[in-house]
């Protein structure tokens, strides 16, 4: 069986560097034109990846995001060792954050992040353990 | 079809930085909250904002609007500028308030039947200031 060579690309996520973030995200924008990836599913990946990219930013001191380019799907693997999401089905809902204030008044923590990563992802789970961390797989078809 | 430089134009909008002036607008997005713009605003559109810490750089390069226009009289500060720069993200300013800038943004992008007399509004609109 021939083994089908994987693409990764590993970013590590400094989490006291609120201005910087996103810089993952937009590599891997420009990786995926230069792969030739539609536009549409470069949009669809750089945003999920960027809202994870936030996220582990506000609540998790950072983290790492690795993106693995397969055959059929594009996976995105996002890290960390923040303190974990105590009631995932309370925080996928539209509006609900736990951010403090000065990251509102940055307009992020409007409780968007993780619905916009569910709706821009063909699939999405979150492995989380409190007090432990945070792993979210987030999958893209390819067509 | 409606250029960035032909919407700055238009709305007397103020320069920070033009990068590709010749970029088709296609439609327009109000929002501060850095989410709600990345869940709704599309490739092409003028996103109106209060907004202006460097963040909504990068929001604006990952949603491919087609340029960012400050309303409401705020100013960039260097860092934003400096990174729209780096960044090749169109950046205006104007001090009037988002209300009225998607008002004339829409009535010059509008698909719709009544698009011309919402462009001739919008320019007599423009003329009377």
């Amino acid at each position: 069986m021939a083994e089908n060579e994987t693409l990764t690309f590993h970013f590590d996520v400094d989490g006291n560097d609120f201005t910087s973030a996103g810089e993952a995200s937009v590599k891997v924008k420009k990786l995926m034109r230069q792969l030739g990836f539609s536009p549409e599913l470069t949009r669809r990946v750089s945003i999920a990846m960027y809202e994870g990219e936030i996220n582990m930013v506000i609540h998790a001191n950072g983290g790492t995001a690795d993106v693995f380019v397969e055959e059929d799907c594009l996976r995105v693997v996002l890290s960390d060792e923040g303190p974990g999401i105590a009631d995932v089905e309370t925080a996928m809902q539209e509006g609900y954050s736990t951010a403090p204030d000065n990251i509102r008044a940055l307009g992020f923590g409007a409780g968007m992040g993780l619905p916009n990563m569910k709706n821009y992802s063909d699939e999405m789970s979150i492995d989380s353990v409190v007090g432990k961390g945070t792993t979210i797989v987030l999958k893209f078809k390819v067509s | 079809m409606i250029s960035v430089n032909d919407l700055a134009e238009r709305l007397a909008l103020k320069s920070h930085n033009l990068d590709d002036g010749e970029r088709e607008v296609t439609g327009g997005y109000a929002g501060d909250l850095l989410s709600w713009v990345m869940g709704r605003a599309v490739s092409g559109d003028a996103w109106v904002t209060i907004m202006s810490n460097i963040n909504v750089i990068a929001v604006a390069q990952l949603t491919d609007v087609a340029c960012v226009i400050l309303a409401e009289g705020v100013e960039p500060g260097e860092d934003l500028i400096a990174a729209a720069e780096m960044r090749g993200v169109n950046l205006f300013s104007s001090p009037e308030p988002t209300f009225a800038l998607c008002g004339r943004i829409h009535g010059m992008i509008s698909p719709h039947a009544d698009g011309e007399a919402a462009n001739e509004a919008a320019e007599a609109y423009t003329e009377a200031d």
